[in-house]
């Protein structure tokens, strides 16, 4: 288990984070948003135990970061910020530097090196110096780095920063196979990703915690949750049935977007407006090219609750 | 002690991956060489002995290895894997201690590249050499020290070119107090404290031993010089890791 309490770094006159608690569970893939200098990777580098806090305390495993900062750190796995490593190594003398720093025996360190370098595809690249690799392969090896001692804890800043689509994929993959026993923690500024892999996301800004909720729990506070958005076949029709649908008392407001002619019919409090809105495009026999039940727009939520927020 | 030895031995390959190396290796053989036989007269003295040899170490380790010590924690924080050398399950003092003794083993291996002149000197004459024994672990011990005060003054910056002016500055102090021209500058002042200063310098202790005697005392001094310096560098990291 992850426990903060009242966790807060100033840094002269900015407060970098501010009075942070929170606890995360194992099983619990928890994701981190927030506008850029939301304070995000200051909470995970004092969480890792990288800074100090100025004040509140951080566990990992019931072992207090900065007195027991070595016993905590054993059960920790640590991606910092852009992948850091030693460009004049090869990942293989890397990461049997980092296996024998965290004192893992020669004869398991071996056979364990082999499954990471098979589990992150690593195979191709191994006797390579790190600089000349991709972006991608260096995220990798930082990824592998991270998971190498198996720890109960992970966290991840930006891991599919750089990476391709597929390599984004094979990265959320991981990461969800290893999630059921494990906690982890990642920050990213990707909405999608947090549908891809979370099942808990904390929105921050200016240091403090403004959201915190499933990814579910989220799109539900969008405006866009349960509306329902068409398109006519015919665009001439459109003016008409946006009347007759405002005039449903399932639907609060709608709005048309001028260029495709789309409808969002935005539902009253409690309401959902899809089944009257389909029973009126019966009678009323429009020809729809597209009905669908929107389930919240995550990026509207982040807007909306960070107010705009880019610092 | 097994993460000293990791760190240890990763820091120590990577002088060997990059240039670093086999530059340092070779500008420091040539000078120590060139300074030998030019300026410190090697055969003209007619004695087989490497005074004229080992005279130069203090000011050629001056040059180069506030060079080689630069690099020690300014890189890291540089490039950002101060954070994942300082998350792994390890004491500060234990990384401190790793990157030291891999740059001092590193300086080793270059002051015995030198070798060949004290095969040379035994081939055209008969030198003592316990003397050059002793000289050879006064050479390494001053190397040890500066690069000491470099590695607390590499963690200070993140820029290289400050950490090399400061340390070698630095070290320049540490050299001059025990120099004679100095020292005799002084000489107005009451004794107590000429002789205070000297025992601060690099060139009283590394004269002392060059002479064959390897005093407690000298010892002492740099094991005090290095092991302050490692602490303070261990507290400075504690304080500005991210900075």
């Amino acid at each position: 288990m992850i426990e903060c309490h009242g966790l807060t770094k100033q840094y002269g006159r900015l407060r970098a984070v501010d009075d942070l608690s929170f606890r995360v569970q194992p099983g619990e893939v928890l994701g981190f948003l927030g506008p850029n200098g939301a304070g995000k990777t200051t909470t995970m580098r004092i969480v890792a135990g990288f800074l100090p806090p100025t004040s509140g305390r951080a566990l990992v495993c019931g072992f207090d970061i900065e007195s027991q900062g070595t016993e905590a750190k054993r059960r920790l796995g640590y991606l910092p910020e852009g992948a850091p490593s030693y460009p004049e190594m090869t990942p293989r003398s890397f990461l049997e530097f980092v296996a024998a720093a965290r004192g893992m025996r020669p004869e398991k360190r071996r056979q364990r090196l082999d499954e990471i370098y098979a589990l992150l595809h690593l195979e191709r690249v191994l006797e390579q110096t790190i600089d000349t690799l991709s972006k991608g392969y260096k995220r990798r090896v930082g990824l592998a780095q991270a998971i190498l001692h198996d720890p109960e804890v992970l966290i991840l800043d930006e891991p599919t920063d750089g990476l391709d689509p597929n390599q984004k994929h094979e990265v959320r993959e991981l990461i969800r196979r290893m999630a059921p026993n494990k906690i982890i923690v990642i920050s990213t500024h990707l909405l999608e990703e947090v549908e891809a892999v979370c099942n808990r996301a904390i929105i921050i800004a200016r240091g403090k915690i403004l959201a915190d909720d499933t990814p579910h729990g989220l799109e539900a506070r969008s405006r866009f949750h349960n509306a329902v958005s068409l398109k006519l076949a015919k665009p001439d029709q459109v003016a008409a049935a946006r009347k007759a649908i405002e005039g449903l008392k399932e639907v609060e407001s709608t709005e048309v977007d001028s260029n495709t002619g789309r409808i969002t019919a935005f539902p009253a409090r409690g309401k959902l407006p899809l089944a009257a809105i389909n029973s009126l495009a019966d009678t009323q026999r429009w020809e729809l090219a597209e009905l669908h039940l929107e389930s919240g727009r995550l990026d509207e939520v982040f807007r909306s609750v960070t107010g705009g927020a880019t610092a | 002690m097994s993460s000293v030895a990791a760190i240890f031995r990763r820091e120590l390959a990577s002088y060997f991956a990059t240039p670093i190396a086999y530059v340092f290796i070779v500008i420091f053989l040539v000078a120590a060489s060139w300074l030998t036989f030019s300026f410190g007269s090697f055969y003209e003295r007619g004695q087989a002995d490497l005074n004229s040899f080992f005279t130069w170490h203090p000011w050629l380790f001056l040059i180069l290895v506030p060079a080689l010590s630069m690099r020690l924690w300014a890189e890291e924080r540089k490039s950002g894997s101060i954070e994942l050398l300082l998350t792994l399950p390890i004491e500060i003092w234990q990384a401190v201690l790793g990157k030291f003794l891999a740059a001092w083993a590193f300086t080793a291996i270059a002051i015995a590249l030198t070798f060949p002149i004290w095969i040379t000197v035994n081939y055209l004459g008969d030198p003592d050499n316990g003397i050059i024994f002793a000289a050879y672990i006064g050479s390494i011990l001053t190397a040890g020290g500066y690069l000491a005060v470099g590695s607390l003054v590499s963690a200070v910056t993140k820029n290289q070119v400050i950490a090399f002016v400061i340390s070698l500055m630095a070290s320049f102090v540490l050299l001059l107090a025990g120099f004679e021209p100095v020292l005799n500058v002084l000489a107005g002042l009451p004794q107590v404290f000429v002789d205070a200063i000297a025992s601060l310098g690099f060139l009283t202790h590394f004269q002392s031993i060059s002479k064959g005697v390897i005093d407690v005392r000298d010892l002492v001094y740099f094991a005090l010089l290095m092991g302050a310096c490692l602490y303070a560098n261990t507290i400075v990291l504690q304080l500005k890791k991210a900075d």
